[in-house]
């Protein structure tokens, strides 16, 4: 009687030890909460800081441009930044104020609306609760203006996807921004966070001129070792978890999986395709779902399944619920492309390329009228497996509309193995070499 | 049922009921669950789900959502044809319709991000709440930075929000130039004959026996599924049919059980279906005074395509039969099909042909209206004289949209047109005016 009560208390811990579990690693892979300290860019970091700091303390205006691919740290670090700065404790009543700027503000005035929104200086825009883009921007420039290196606040813009801005209309924003960074006026520090490496070319000379041309490059040179490093870490309990036991057993567990072959196979393949952090979050989120409390640690075949999901080619699932006059058209199609070497084609040649095989064949098991074909025909259009060349004027008539054929060989070849009871004379047409 | 779905923050019988509702879908329905997670918990920003039409994907989310009693919004990106509807639709179901009413006219997105954090901080969620966009290609039709900032919103609005994007077309196609947050991709198969057998045969009529109903699916996947695997366009063409399958028992002359003879009965109505309903020429309450019509007047097998239909003018025809022929003849040969006296041709030159030039796999070509004029003098049998009426026909071809004119507007004294009707649609008007054009036709000889 007591053994089952106190087995029963003992599941009910691991229960919960296990919701812990699922919290915590949940919140890294998917809430992408800021890390304690940036990881594999601590030199690019200290270069920022190193900047920002210049700028809180000696008052010094400077612009810096972030680059790297996506998923690279360019947020974080950025971020993490001005996180240290507005708590700079050296000296309180120069607290950096920072202004986040980012996709979402579409065009100037909004971004502008935005800025003076953070800024806490809606009230002070006066009756005149955002007027004109004008007025605000004077007033704005009017404000940075009366500071002064020694005495005000300085601020940080962090200005996330830069070059959409460079695309917003006379790039006016970018133009005063940089403007101010330039001339003696109240400090600013202007970080533009970018993954174009040829944004410089956006840019209109007079903005150009004004821009630092100062660059901080985040090319992640990670190697296979790190990056495994990197899993288990993602994948470890902190050493602050409730029970130490467990999380050590966990720990364990992780170890022994990052040290299967198998394991290490897969993530060889994912670590040639791509190294940055959110390709691996999104793996291991697939591998984390599939652990439960029946089923409490994380197996090499988990990680295996989850690859498979995350490397399955969309085209090819989606050519398998085709039906088989679609499958038959795409093959005609196939054809046509091969003898005419990526010709455009129309709905009649692969009809004639469809009878073709017809003829050759006694049975008239797929003869269908010109209409259903028709029907085929656009519902694949609808799908974007094939696509209009453009150019062809709507005026022409839908069976001459010229198409490309957005699926390539190897695709259709490896559709057609998986598809579910795939006629044989289908297959061996496919096959040939000659429609 | 094999599998039952297991989740451990919710109650077995609810998790029941959904799986009941989900036939053929456990798996997709057990793997959402999973990715999902505890509500309490985080669930990955966004999550793309693609499949085929009616494969369940939005059937399977507002099940799940629904039942598992999980804050969400569900919009259809059809319904919403300016962001505005999108953004009020969300802030209404999240937080009622006090915050919708503070969107400003013509939000930006931005000022639906800053409505939505400012409610957020009053009600933070305590579970994670969803926002599921069906259709979601029509996102990329919209403004260039609203996908990119739904993909990553959870991060945009810091709060426990997962948006679940559904649509049929891959991911790859959504991808904007310089990329985005990558969200989950999910795929739902198309369900397997078997799987499509057995949802159909759930909606069977009361009045007869299972075994029955599912014999007729049976017959009716035999027809179409080579044309069609859409549940959705099988089960409305199953309703429709099957009055007409139960009619022979009706009048006693078979059993339940002859599916042979049922079968041989409803065959050609089923090929026919194809013809016409699959295709929508005609809607299902036509397509049911059709059929009572030719049990009235049996044996006179009309074809009920709609554009087998159409009147025109007795020099319409030949205008529109002369540019037939224009347009898919080469012009050189002009001179031995309309010439009585065109001197020598040597066959074996005039036939050398091969398929790639074959006008009726390229299309029609453009002729200018004095080639036109020309074929048509020839072929009508009566003299004409080019009136302003013979002038106005061809213009009035040009609105029915029969010719197209393919120069500007602003040549008028050399227009060029095209011809713009099927190799069908011709040979029907010019059986009507007794005139064998295919006899005329260089593609044919």
């Amino acid at each position: 009687m007591t053994t089952g009560y106190t087995a029963f208390l003992l599941l009910c811990v691991f229960i919960r030890l296990h919701f812990q579990v699922q919290k915590i690693l949940r919140e890294r892979f998917c809430h992408q909460k800021l890390p304690e300290k940036p990881e594999g860019v601590e030199a690019q970091h200290k270069h920022l800081l190193e900047l920002l700091k210049r700028t809180a303390i000696h008052g010094e205006s400077n612009s810096v441009l972030i680059v790297g691919p996506r998923g690279a740290g360019k947020t974080m670090v950025s971020l993490h930044s001005g996180l240290k700065m507005g708590l700079c404790v050296e000296m309180p009543e120069k607290k950096m104020n920072c202004i986040e700027v980012c996709l979402l503000q579409t065009d100037d005035r909004i971004a502008l609306k935005e800025i003076t929104r953070q800024l806490h200086l809606e009230n002070a825009v006066g009756d005149k609760v955002f007027g004109s883009f004008a007025e605000n921007l004077a007033f704005l420039l009017e404000a940075l203006k009366k500071g002064d290196r020694s005495s005000s606040r300085p601020v940080l813009f962090v200005l996330d996807e830069f070059d959409l801005f460079a695309h917003h209309k006379n790039q006016t924003l970018l133009y005063n921004l940089f403007d101010v960074s330039q001339s003696a006026q109240a400090p600013v520090a202007v970080v533009g966070l970018t993954c174009r490496l040829d944004v410089l070319e956006l840019l209109e000379k007079r903005v150009k001129s004004r821009f630092s041309h100062r660059q901080i490059h985040l090319l992640s040179s990670l190697t296979f070792s790190q990056y495994l490093e990197r899993v288990r870490a993602q994948l470890s309990l902190p050493g602050s978890f409730p029970d130490s036991k467990f999380a050590q057993d966990w720990n364990g567990g992780i170890e022994t999986l990052c040290e299967d072959k198998s394991v290490e196979e897969v993530l060889q393949r994912h670590f040639n395709s791509s190294t940055d952090f959110r390709s691996i979050q999104m793996l291991l989120m697939l591998c984390l779902s599939r652990v439960s409390v029946a089923k409490p640690t994380i197996k090499p075949a988990d990680l295996l399944e989850a690859s498979r999901l995350c490397l399955s080619d969309a085209k090819a699932n989606m050519l398998h619920g085709l039906s088989i006059l679609e499958l038959c058209l795409i093959i005609a199609m196939k054809h046509l492309n091969d003898v005419y070497e990526g010709e455009p084609f129309n709905l009649q040649m692969v009809h004639n390329e469809f009878k073709k095989f017809l003829h050759r064949k006694s049975n008239s098991m797929y003869n269908f009228d010109q209409p259903v074909i028709m029907k085929a025909f656009e519902h694949l259009q609808q799908l974007e497996l094939i696509r209009p060349v453009d150019g062809s004027s709507a005026k022409t008539q839908r069976e001459y509309q010229l198409m490309r054929l957005m699926l390539d060989h190897s695709q259709i070849m490896e559709a057609l193995q998986k598809y579910p009871q795939c006629p044989t004379d289908v297959k061996q047409w496919a096959m040939s070499a000659f429609g | 049922m094999t599998t039952v779905l297991q989740h451990p923050a919710y109650e077995e019988e609810r998790l029941q009921r959904v799986a009941e509702q989900l036939p053929c879908r456990e798996l997709q329905a057990g793997m959402l669950l999973s990715l999902m997670g505890e509500p309490q918990h985080y669930s990955y920003p966004s999550i793309f789900i693609y499949g085929h039409r009616a494969s369940g994907k939005s059937h399977v989310m507002h099940v799940l959502l629904k039942e598992l009693e999980l804050p969400h919004a569900t919009v259809s990106c059809v319904e919403c044809i300016s962001v505005t509807l999108l953004f009020e639709q969300v802030l209404l179901s999240f937080f009622g319709c006090d915050a919708a009413s503070l969107l400003p006219r013509s939000p930006s997105l931005s000022d639906f991000v800053r409505v939505y954090r400012q409610q957020c901080s009053h009600s933070p969620a305590k579970e994670t709440r969803y926002i599921v966009m069906e259709k979601a290609e029509l996102l990329r039709d919209t403004d260039a930075n609203l996908l990119p900032a739904l993909l990553r919103l959870q991060e945009l609005v810091e709060d426990n929000v997962t948006v679940i994007l559904l649509s049929e077309i891959v991911w790859d196609k959504f991808r904007p130039n310089t990329g985005c947050f990558e969200p989950l991709v999910l795929n739902f198969p198309d369900y397997s004959k078997g799987e499509l057998q057995q949802i159909l045969s759930q909606d069977r009529h009361p009045s007869y026996s299972a075994e029955f109903y599912s014999s007729y699916i049976n017959i009716l996947l035999g027809v179409f599924y080579s044309v069609c695997r859409d549940l959705r366009e099988l089960r409305h063409l199953a309703a429709l049919n099957f009055s007409k399958f139960c009619e022979p028992l009706a009048e006693g002359k078979v059993k339940e059980t002859d599916t042979h003879k049922l079968w041989r009965n409803i065959e050609p109505h089923l090929k026919r279906a194809m013809q016409t309903v699959y295709l929508r020429e005609v809607s299902s309450l036509q397509w049911e005074q059709m059929q009572q019509m030719e049990e009235k007047e049996t044996g006179a097998l009309r074809g009920l395509s709609a554009h087998t239909h159409v009147e025109l003018p007795y020099y319409s025809k030949f205008l529109l039969i002369a540019a037939y022929l224009a347009s898919y003849n080469p012009a050189r040969t002009d001179k031995r099909f309309f010439l009585k006296h065109h001197g020598k041709i040597r066959k074996t030159k005039f036939l050398k042909k091969n398929e790639k030039t074959s006008n009726h796999l390229l299309g029609p070509k453009p002729f200018a209206l004095d080639r036109l004029l020309a074929i048509f003098y020839s072929v009508v049998d009566s003299r004409i004289a080019p009136t302003a009426s013979i002038f106005s026909q061809i213009s009035s071809l040009v609105t029915l949209q029969l010719l197209t004119q393919v120069s500007h507007d602003d040549q008028l004294d050399a227009p060029k047109y095209k011809c713009a009707v099927s190799m069908d649609f011709i040979c029907a008007i010019s059986r009507t005016v007794n005139f064998d054009i295919v006899k005329y036709l260089y593609d044919f000889l």
